[in-house]
C-alpha cells in the first residue's frame, strides 16, 4: 500500500493509473455505452450501414464508421474488453510459468537450471512477433488462439528476470538461516526466496500488459488475429488502412477512421508504460531506467 | 578467447538443429490435406478430380514426423528449401531476393537508433533536470508506447498522402526499370549499395528515399529505449571518481564527456544491440507491410496468410541463423570492449 501511495504521488504514475482506470470503466460499462444489437454476440462490431465508403461522425455513429459501415465507437468500446482480456490473461499466465520455471530452476541449480535456461535461449533466439504469427496461423483464426500463441512464447523474459533475482537472493543470509532451522525447500522457496525476488517481475508485468495488447493488435492489423468484424483495436486500424490517403483535394478526408483507433491504442499502452515505469522507480530506485535492457552482464553469468 | 569462440561455434549446429525441429514441429498442427491444398489453386472448383490421397502419399505427407523432418533437412543440405506458392518461386530464390531488402532497412534503422539514441541520450544527461532532459523523459515514454503500425501509418498519411515527399514501396518505377537492366549488376541485392557500386547515385538516392520512412517507423521505440539507457548510464558514470579527476585536471567539459565518461557509459548500451536485432526483425514484419516494402517481413506475412509452410520454415531458419550468429558476434565484441569480463 505504501508503494501505491508513492505511485499516486508521482504525476506520471498518477496519469498512468487514470488512463488505465478510464479504459477499465469503458470496458466494464460497454453494454451501457454501446448496447449490442445482438446480445448473444456482442463482440461482432455493429454495422450502421453497408456503405462501402466511411461515413463521418454523426448522431448515428458518434465517431463515424469505417468502410463497410462498421461503427468505430462500438469497435473501440467493445474492443477495450478484449484488450484487457488479452493483456491480463497472457501476462498473468506467462508470469506464473516464467516465475516457476526460472525461479525453481535457479533455486535448484545444476542440471535443471541448465536445461531450463537452454530452452529459454532457444525461444529467445527467435523474433517474438514472427513466432506468434506462425503459431496463430497454424492454430487458426480467433482471439483465443492469439492468446495461446502469446502465452507459448511470452514466458521467456519472466523466466530470465526471475532466475537472475533468485540466483542472488538464494545466497542471502536469511535463506541459509531458514535452511539451518530445518525448513523444507518448498517452504524456503515459496515463503522466503520468492517474496524477495518477485518485484522486478511485477514491474516487467505492468510494462508487459501494454506491450502484449500491442502485439495482439499488430496481429489483427496484419490480418492473422481475430476474425474479421470482431471488436478488436488492431482490426479497427486495419479497416482504416484503405482510407489513409483521403481524396486528392483533402488528404485527411477520412481522418476519423485512423485517428480515433490510434488514440485509443496509444492511451491504453501509455497508461501501462507510465504505471510500470513509476512502479520501478518506487520499488527500486537503483533500477531506474535500466529494466528496458538486459542487465549488462546477464549473458555471461 | 579462441577457446571461447570455438565453444560457441561448436554449440551452433546443435542450436540450429533444435531450432529447426521446433519450427518444423509446427507443421504437425496441420493435416496433410491442408498442406497439400496450398499447392493446388482453385482446389474447391476442381476438387472432385484431384487424387488427394495419391498426392499425399507421393510427397510423403503421411509419413511420421521424423521422416518428414529428415527429408526436409536433406533438402536444405542441397540448398533446396522447397517451392513457395505465395511468392511463386523457390523459397531459396525468394529469400535471396527479400533478405537483402530487410537487411538494408535494418541498417538504416540501426543508424537512426544508435546515432539518435546516443547523441540525444548524451544531450539529456549533460542537461540533467533541465528542460531538454525533461522533454526527453516524457518523449521517450511516448516513444516506447507508440506502436510501429500506428506511427508508420501516421507517417504515411503526412509524408506521402499530404506532402508527397516519401512514397511507399522499395523503388520508384523508373528506378525499378534501371535495376532490372542487364547492365546493372546486383552485387548485394541492396538497392542503395548496388546503386553506388554501379555508379547510379540517382538509384541509390531513390532507394534511400523509400527506406527513410519505414526505418523511422520502427526506430522510434528502440531509439527511445536506447536514449533512456544512454542517459541513465552516462549520469551514473558522470559521478565516478575518474570523471572528477579528469575535470580536476582542467580538461574541457566536452573532452571529459566524450573521452572519459561516454566511452564507459556506452558499454551497457552495446548489450542492447543483441535484442535490437530480434526486435527489428519483428518490427520489419509490420513496417514492411505498412509501407508495402517487399522484404522478408512482408514475405513471411503473405506466406503465413496463405499457409505457405515451406516459405515459413525457410524464413524462420534464415532468421534463426541470422540472430544466433549476430548475437555471437555481439557477445565477442562486448568482450573485446570490456576487458574486465571473463569468458565463461
Amino acid at each position: 500500500m505504501d508503494s501505491l501511495r508513492k505511485v499516486l504521488r508521482n504525476p506520471l504514475g498518477l496519469t498512468g493509473l487514470i488512463l488505465i482506470s478510464f479504459w477499465a470503466v469503458i470496458a466494464l460499462s460497454a453494454p451501457l455505452i454501446c448496447p449490442p444489437k445482438n446480445p448473444q454476440n456482442p463482440y461482432s462490431v455493429k454495422r450502421v450501414s453497408y456503405s462501402s465508403l466511411p461515413t463521418p461522425p454523426s448522431p448515428k455513429a458518434l465517431l463515424g464508421t469505417t468502410g463497410g459501415g462498421y461503427d468505430i465507437l462500438y469497435g473501440i468500446v467493445w474492443g477495450s474488453r478484449n484488450a484487457f482480456r488479452v493483456g491480463l490473461i497472457v501476462v498473468s499466465t506467462t508470469l506464473v510459468i516464467g516465475v516457476l520455471l526460472g525461479g525453481l530452476g535457479a533455486f535448484a541449480g545444476g542440471i535443471a537450471d541448465e536445461i531450463i535456461m537452454r530452452i529459454t535461449d532457444l525461444f529467445m533466439s527467435f523474433p517474438f512477433l514472427i513466432a506468434v504469427i506462425v503459431m496463430s496461423i497454424v492454430l487458426g483464426k480467433g482471439l483465443d488462439k492469439v492468446i495461446l500463441a502469446l502465452i507459448v512464447f511470452g514466458w521467456r523474459q519472466y523466466a530470465r528476470v526471475m532466475r537472475s533475482e533468485v540466483l542472488s537472493v538464494k545466497e542471502k543470509d536469511f535463506v541459509s538461516s531458514a535452511r539451518s532451522l530445518g525448513m523444507s525447500s518448498f517452504r524456503i522457496f515459496f515463503f522466503h526466496v520468492m517474496p524477495n525476488s518477485i518485484f522486478p517481475v511485477f514491474v516487467l508485468a505492468s510494462l508487459d500488459v501494454g506491450a502484449t495488447v500491442l502485439i495482439a493488435a499488430s496481429l489483427s492489423f496484419l490480418g492473422v488475429g481475430a476474425e474479421p468484424g470482431y471488436a478488436d483495436w488492431g482490426q479497427m486500424i486495419n479497416f482504416a488502412r484503405s482510407w489513409l490517403l483521403g481524396t486528392s483535394e483533402h488528404p485527411f478526408f477520412y481522418w476519423y477512421t485512423y485517428v480515433y483507433p490510434s488514440i485509443t491504442i496509444i492511451t491504453f499502452v501509455l497508461g501501462w508504460t507510465l504505471l510500470g515505469d513509476t512502479l520501478r522507480d518506487v520499488l527500486d530506485p537503483k533500477l531506474r531506467n535500466n529494466l528496458y535492457a538486459a542487465k549488462p552482464n546477464a549473458k555471461h553469468e | 578467447m579462441i577457446r571461447y569462440v570455438m565453444r560457441r561455434l561448436a554449440t551452433l549446429p546443435l542450436i540450429l538443429i533444435l531450432l529447426s525441429a521446433l519450427i518444423f514441429s509446427l507443421v504437425l498442427f496441420l493435416s496433410p490435406y491442408e498442406r497439400l491444398a496450398v499447392f493446388i489453386p482453385n482446389a474447391d472448383m476442381v476438387g472432385a478430380n484431384i487424387p488427394f490421397d495419391e498426392l499425399v502419399k507421393k510427397y510423403g505427407l503421411d509419413q511420421p514426423f521424423y521422416v518428414q523432418y529428415f527429408s526436409w533437412l536433406q533438402g536444405i543440405m542441397h540448398g533446396n528449401l522447397g517451392w513457395s506458392p505465395s511468392a511463386r518461386m523457390p523459397v531459396a530464390e525468394a529469400l535471396s531476393k527479400y533478405f537483402p531488402a530487410t537487411v538494408e532497412l535494418m541498417i538504416v534503422g540501426a543508424l537512426i537508433v544508435f546515432i539518435g539514441g546516443i547523441g540525444l541520450g548524451t544531450y539529456a544527461a549533460t542537461h540533467h533536470n533541465k528542460l531538454p532532459d525533461q522533454v526527453a523523459r516524457v518523449a521517450t515514454i511516448l516513444g516506447v508506447s507508440l506502436p510501429e503500425f500506428i506511427f508508420g501509418l501516421l507517417l504515411l498519411v503526412v509524408f506521402y498522402g499530404w506532402l508527397g515527399w516519401f512514397p511507399p514501396g522499395r523503388l520508384s518505377q523508373w528506378a525499378e526499370d534501371v535495376v532490372y537492366l542487364s547492365t546493372f549488376h546486383r552485387y548485394t541485392g541492396m538497392n542503395t549499395v548496388d546503386g553506388i557500386l554501379n555508379g547510379r547515385f540517382d538509384v541509390a538516392l531513390d532507394a534511400l528515399r523509400h527506406l527513410l520512412l519505414p526505418a523511422l517507423a520502427y526506430s522510434i521505440g528502440l531509439l527511445s529505449t536506447l536514449l533512456r539507457m544512454m542517459r541513465s548510464s552516462l549520469l551514473e558514470t558522470l559521478n565516478k571518481d575518474y570523471v572528477m579527476t579528469a575535470r580536476a585536471k582542467g580538461l574541457l567539459e566536452r573532452v571529459v564527456i566524450r573521452k572519459h565518461a561516454r566511452r564507459n557509459a556506452l558499454l551497457p548500451v552495446i548489450t542492447l544491440a543483441g535484442s535490437l536485432i530480434a526486435r527489428m526483425l519483428g518490427g520489419a514484419v509490420i513496417v514492411e507491410t505498412v509501407f508495402n516494402y517487399r522484404g522478408m517481413g512482408m514475405f513471411v506475412v503473405t506466406a503465413a496468410q496463405g499457409l505457405d509452410f515451406s516459405a515459413i520454415l525457410g524464413v524462420s531458419l534464415v532468421i534463426g541463423i541470422f540472430i544466433i550468429v549476430t548475437n555471437m558476434i555481439i557477445d565477442l565484441l562486448y568482450v573485446v570492449l570490456d576487458p574486465t569480463i571473463a569468458l565463461g
